[in-house]
């Protein structure tokens, strides 16, 4: 498992690639929170496109940055969900919490305020 | 006849990914989709970390089964703590570890990816869980 980290304004993007397992989710959690207070961001997206396998470790690893992130008025978006990962998390009530956003660069549109409203003609 | 495979190994968080990988390699044969494939690897994964991080077991066994009809039956067991009481820790969300880590899902994920899951298990000798699923196999494998 590996981490990729970029910041954009207060957003920190953390790409996540490889397997999430419970072995994995440990070092996972730690150098999000390390990085997200190194960087000084409020808003985390957390992108998944890079992650091949996902066991219910994931729940907790969302979860936990969810309830952190809240204390301190953050924010938080999950991107690049595979219908496997999303099955995962959806299982856990994970969405009525976390919004979803198909990539990374929409996940940081809505944490930056900037996402356009769609409607339908 | 089908194909019987038999595997023990420590029960290391490590071994969380080997044993996954084990799995996902003996039921190649029976050409599973990769849906198939990715439940078999996440069912396998959950009950491996139940043993790692539950049942202070020193070994985890884990035996394999794959009959003609794509019958897929896997067994996982240690020879832990036991669980109490298994209806409840079945239930979503349930969780005796850290609940900031764990989410308690592991059954649920077990129970939706797999078409059947027993769990037996007795305080002090340990806990089995027995996972069914039926691979759609066109013809023989």
């Amino acid at each position: 498992m590996e981490v990729f980290f970029k910041v954009s304004e207060e957003i920190l993007i953390a790409n996540v690639r490889g397997e999430i397992d419970h072995h994995s989710a440990a070092p996972l959690r730690k150098t999000i929170d390390s990085s997200m207070k190194e960087f000084g961001c409020r808003n985390l997206v957390l992108d998944l496109k890079g992650v091949e396998f996902m066991d219910s470790s994931g729940i907790g690893v969302a979860l936990g940055r969810y309830k952190k992130l809240a204390k301190r008025g953050g924010r938080i978006c999950i991107s690049g969900c595979s219908p496997s990962i999303r099955k995962v998390l959806d299982m856990a009530g994970v969405f009525s919490l976390i919004p979803e956003m198909q990539n990374a660069a929409d996940a940081v549109a809505l944490l930056s305020g900037q996402e356009q409203l769609r409607m339908e003609v | 006849m089908g194909n019987v495979m038999r595997m023990e190994f420590s029960a290391l968080a490590e071994n969380e990914a080997f044993a996954r990988s084990a799995a996902a390699a003996f039921v190649m044969p029976a050409d599973p989709t990769i849906e198939e494939l990715t439940e078999i690897k996440t069912a396998v994964s959950e009950a491996v970390s139940n043993c790692v991080i539950h049942s202070g077991s020193e070994s985890v066994a884990m035996e394999c089964a794959l009959e003609k009809s794509g019958r897929l039956t896997i067994k996982i067991e240690d020879r832990g703590v036991g669980i109490e009481d298994v209806d409840k820790a079945m239930e979503p969300l349930f969780t005796t570890g850290d609940e900031e880590e764990r989410s308690g899902m592991g059954f649920t994920v077990m129970e939706s990816f797999m078409d059947k899951l027993r769990v037996k298990s007795e305080i002090g000798k340990g806990t089995t869980v027995i996972m069914i699923k039926y691979l759609d196999v066109p013809g023989d494998i």
